[in-house]
């Protein structure tokens, strides 16, 4: 491009520009520096360095682009009014869980995770970034302490990918390749699963089998007796379940596991760990969960954060697909450094021949877990935990008092619970759309991943929602069915 | 460079203790919302009651135990250690595209309605975001010159990955996937061009490039056959260097039967300067965290846009963002998707950020971007290759938004190599920078990207760094095998644990264990 040419017309938007500009993200767009600079290389103008694409494969039109809208304040005008046809949690009362769910955001979590020097740092070495460091494995060491296991990866994109992820390094772990999943498995997370595990045509799948649920919402033990064999890599559950539940037996699991050779992956939602009792002390061989409660904003799905985490053998490390960080010493006495364990294993060690891949995925949101769990201490997750158990049960108790409504288990459940409405002749999806009328998000329509809970829906209750908010569902929901 | 003053930087040294070692038993850094006595007359006052037993947690987790303003404190001057892109000088880091990220953006994304949605909300609710995501479909449409996007991907690799799925599902769906298993890539290509396709179940087979700097034609030629599922390439490649025949990789992949897939995470020297489907290319991604200006975040959340043509929209993973004109919907009902590859769909305020940039860039905008960069590029390049001990290696010398250059030169002659030279720039202000993907092909590699973010005075002195650095190994080498010198820590030992397990500890818990065991070694 010329200087002097820097003009777009567009006559359809008035916030649209006409005038020449210098854009304040590029420096050298000032024409003379640009000019200068050329000299300095050795060519006429841009064109000449752009001599090695063909001319065949240059674009010669104009780019099908909205834009531009200079002045800052135009700009946020413009996204805040798009943002403004949203309806958020803020705006109404949302009982919204399954996989993702509004909790409170400390202030000074909000306050570090955007700080400039976390918010603009990348793959920057130890030295450099030394801070960096030290916050990803002190939320490695935390994590431990909630998870009571002695390693936690870097983690990548979401609980679905680390299902699958772990599932894969059993089967390498064990050579053997199928899995058994717990039915109340998050559909989601083992749709992601599904994906990793490669379809049936390939001699590399591994196969994916699910395992009944017991009255309790819990795994069914005679069905996993039944189903595991020497081909076992893996049994994966959740505790709490997708479904609320608490499962029960996960020790009788374990033993079922260990005995037929086979690992066991436990997914947690780490903020139940201050009144649930850890995976690692049920006899976990790996536990995966996602970190979106510990601090972080749901942002429509961009709040999940997905951790592997396992006890110290060499053989797990070996197989971990995801970065790992080791704390050593440096020559000034009493310092700490960190840095990468076993870095060659990795994708990027090893391109094709490494455990699976890694790659740039969430690790602002290791920062804000981080920060949360210093924040909450071992008194903050057992408040939290109580809050949460108090709340939804309170919840649970109401919403079973109105007609046609029961629930589909019982109270051993933590922060969601799943609301039968067969009994109302009502669907979910129209007690939701009359919920929505009242600003009411109810809870997550089952009737199509969970068809044999008919008509039922899964409310999050968490340490957000007050007595009056329950009692205002309660009120709506009496008004609706 | 004789005019550049090199600053006499000094990173923060606060001798911070770990957050594991801090503290004293009864502080608390937040309380958290009681149930209240009217909940708790409903359900009692003993919340356990309801957690069976044998599933209640007996001891309370190790965490520590701090008030408010000493967490604060911890945690900012961590941050203070981390030198971070917006206060120094990211040309460092090459292939990562380190570009300013517009503080008003953040404004943005914080904002409760975008912050607080919640995924599974009504799409009735969610129509404001969708037309932001509509938005940023037509800009990669536009750049791309494909059909359709897939916002799932929440890095650059996992848009790699949803590739490797979708050629999979695609020769799947004509009967020929368990014989088309071998995928293609260039060892230039970003190691998930290898990595993700093996996962996916695909062999992968790698081209090496020629004393040009990309793999000849007839290479690839020899490669194809009827067990051809596709090729996964990078162009212009990680050297910088632009594969001209690039058009005819393609079509000698269309005519063996495979597809081809260009990783465009660094998009940023050819923005409305040559498109992906111009070139004959079936799909492409972008990484909205490097092209598209959103910040990297310690590595993410990040982005990467997955564009196809037609022919393989129907196999992109559910659900897919669809407009009827008047509303938009989140289409689930897609028998012939790949599935999933992520919960929900996708990092939308990533999204919501690139949008944003994009707006103030226009289609013009975006050309000076590629333009610039491009310049500042060669502008970097003139100035290296005057220092001794840097030379760039291939025949093709003219470069686009990158270069990977070597320090052989030095390493023969002084001892100095790479690694010395890059603990050395941080006592200089700047990130140490990024040497290169593995297998180091080019020897004593390191790679800068000066994007259009950095002034000409940004250049001069990250290329004066370099000189320094290059004076010092020829003049006094020992400063550079004791560097870095200013950094916040001291130079580290016990390297070994990165390897050896007994020496290594990747939890405070473990660490522990290990120190006293040692300790007891000791002492015995």
């Amino acid at each position: 491009m010329r200087p002097g040419r820097r003009v777009r017309e567009r006559s359809d938007d008035p916030q649209m520009t006409r005038a020449p500009f210098i854009h304040p993200y590029i420096p050298n767009a000032v024409p003379a520096t640009k000019q200068a600079m050329l000299r300095e290389i050795g060519v006429r103008d841009v064109e000449e360095l752009y001599a090695p694409i063909p001319e065949r494969l240059r674009f010669k039109g104009e780019l099908d682009v909205p834009g531009p809208i200079l002045a800052e304040a135009d700009l946020k005008r413009h996204l805040r009014a798009l943002l403004d046809k949203n309806l958020s949690t803020d705006d109404c009362l949302s009982f919204l869980g399954g996989g993702v769910a509004k909790h409170y955001v400390p202030a000074a979590v909000d306050e570090v995770v955007n700080r400039a020097e976390f918010l603009s740092a990348y793959c920057g070495a130890n030295y450099s970034d030394h801070g960096k460091y030290q916050v990803r494995w002190e939320f490695n060491s935390q994590l431990a302490e909630l998870l009571d296991v002695d390693v936690v990866s870097e983690p990548i994109y979401d609980w679905g990918t680390v299902v699958g992820a772990s599932i894969r390094m059993a089967s390498r772990i064990t050579g053997r390749s199928r899995a058994l999943l717990a039915r109340s498995t998050a559909p989601e997370r083992l749709a992601v699963a599904r994906t990793m595990c490669q379809p049936e045509q390939l001699p590399t799948h591994i196969g994916l089998e699910s395992v009944g649920m017991d009255a309790g919402g819990g795994m069914d033990l005679d069905d996993l007796r039944r189903k595991i064999s020497a081909q076992t890599a893996a049994v994966y559950l959740e505790n709490p379940s997708f479904l609320g539940c608490i499962e029960l037996r996960v020790r009788e699991i374990a033993a079922v596991c260990h005995q037929a050779g086979a690992l066991l992956i436990v997914g947690v939602d780490p903020i139940s760990l201050g009144v649930l009792a850890p995976p690692g002390s049920l006899g976990a061989d790996i536990v995966v969960g996602d970190l979106q409660s510990l601090g972080v904003h749901m942002s429509a799905g961009g709040g999940v954060s997905g951790f592997i985490a396992f006890n110290d053998d060499p053989v797990y490390c070996a197989e971990c697909p995801l970065a790992l960080y080791t704390i050593l010493e440096t020559e000034r006495e009493g310092e700490y450094a960190f840095g990468e364990v076993m870095a060659e294993r990795t994708s990027y060690g090893l391109r094709d021949k490494g455990k699976d891949w890694v790659g740039t995925a969430s690790g602002l949101w290791t920062i804000a877990a981080a920060v949360y769990m210093s924040l909450m201490g071992p008194q903050g997750f057992r408040e939290i935990g109580e809050t949460i158990l108090k709340r939804s049960h309170y919840a649970a108790a109401r919403l079973r008092e109105i007609d046609g409504v029961r629930l589909s288990f019982g109270d051993a459940f933590f922060k969601e619970f799943v609301v039968d409405f067969n009994g109302s002749g009502k669907r979910v999806w129209e007690v939701n759309r009359a919920l929505l009328e009242r600003r009411i998000f109810g809870g997550l329509d089952l009737s199509q991943d969970f068809p044999q809970l008919g008509q039922s829906a899964l409310y999050c209750v968490t340490e957000l929602h007050t007595k009056a908010d329950i009692d205002r569902l309660t009120a709506a929901l009496q008004e609706v069915l | 460079m004789g005019d550049v003053k090199l600053r006499r930087y000094r990173a923060p040294h606060w001798d911070e203790p770990l957050i594991m070692e801090m503290g004293v038993p009864g502080e608390r850094g937040m309380l958290v919302p009681q149930a209240g006595p009217e909940v708790e007359c409903v359900v009692g006052g003993d919340a356990v009651a309801f957690v069976p037993e044998s599933m209640r947690r007996t001891t309370p987790p190790a965490l520590p135990e701090l008030s408010q303003h000493q967490v604060l404190r911890h945690y900012l001057r961590l941050s203070q250690e981390t030198l971070g892109m917006d206060l120094a000088s990211d040309i460092s880091e090459g292939t990562c595209t380190m570009k300013y990220s517009p503080k008003v953006h953040e404004e943005l994304v914080r904002m409760p309605r975008m912050a607080e949605l919640h995924p599974r909300q009504d799409d009735e609710t969610l129509q404001g975001l969708f037309e932001i995501m509509w938005g940023l479909r037509r800009v990669l449409r536009g750049v791309s010159g494909m059909d359709e996007v897939s916002f799932h991907g929440g890095g650059g690799a996992h848009a790699v990955y949803t590739n490797a799925c979708v050629v999979r599902a695609y020769h799947a769906s004509r009967g020929e996937l368990p014989q088309r298993n071998e995928m293609i890539t260039t060892i230039f290509s970003h190691p998930c061009d290898a990595g993700t396709p093996a996962t996916a179940g695909f062999k992968v087979i790698t081209l090496m490039p020629d004393e040009k700097g990309y793999p000849p034609l007839d290479q690839l030629k020899a490669a194809v056959s009827e067990r051809t599922a596709g090729v996964m390439m990078t162009n212009p490649e990680d050297t910088g260097i632009y594969n001209p025949n690039v058009d005819k990789f393609v079509e000698v992949v269309h005519e063996a039967g495979g597809l081809a897939f260009t990783d465009q995470a660094n998009a940023n020297g050819i923005l409305g300067i040559a498109r992906a489907r111009d070139a004959g290319f079936d799909a492409c991604h972008f990484n909205l965290h490097k092209t598209f200006s959103s910040p990297h975040g310690c590595e993410g959340p990040a982005a990467g846009m997955y564009c196809c043509t037609d022919q393989l929209a129907r196999f992109l993973p559910r659900p897919v963002l669809t407009f009827d004109g008047q509303t938009y919907h989140l289409d689930y009902d897609r028998p012939d998707s790949i599935g999933k590859i992520r919960q929900f769909f996708g990092n939308v305020q990533v999204v919501l950020k690139a949008y944003a940039w994009v707006l103030q860039m226009g289609p013009q905008g975006l050309r000076e971007v590629a333009e610039v960069s491009v310049i500042n590029n060669n502008y970097l390049d003139k100035k290296l290759l005057e220092i001794r001990g840097v030379t760039k290696p291939y025949e093709e010398k003219r470069r686009l938004d990158q270069v990977r250059y070597s320090l052989e030169q030095l390493k023969e002659e002084t001892g100095i190599g790479t690694h010395e030279v890059q603990d050395r720039m941080v006592d200089f202000g700047i990130q140490s920078y990024w040497m290169s993907h593995h297998p180091f092909i080019v020897p004593e590699p390191f790679t800068p990207e000066p994007c259009e973010t950095y002034s000409r005075e940004d250049l001069d002195y990250w290329a004066a760094v370099i000189e320094q650095a290059s004076d010092e190994a020829y003049a006094e080498p020992e400063t550079l095998l004791r560097a870095p010198h200013n950094s916040s820590i001291a130079k580290m030992k016990r390297t070994e644990a990165f390897e050896d397990p007994d020496e290594w500890a990747m939890t405070w818990r473990a660490y522990r264990r290990k120190r006293a065991a040692r300790k007891d070694a000791a002492d015995e």
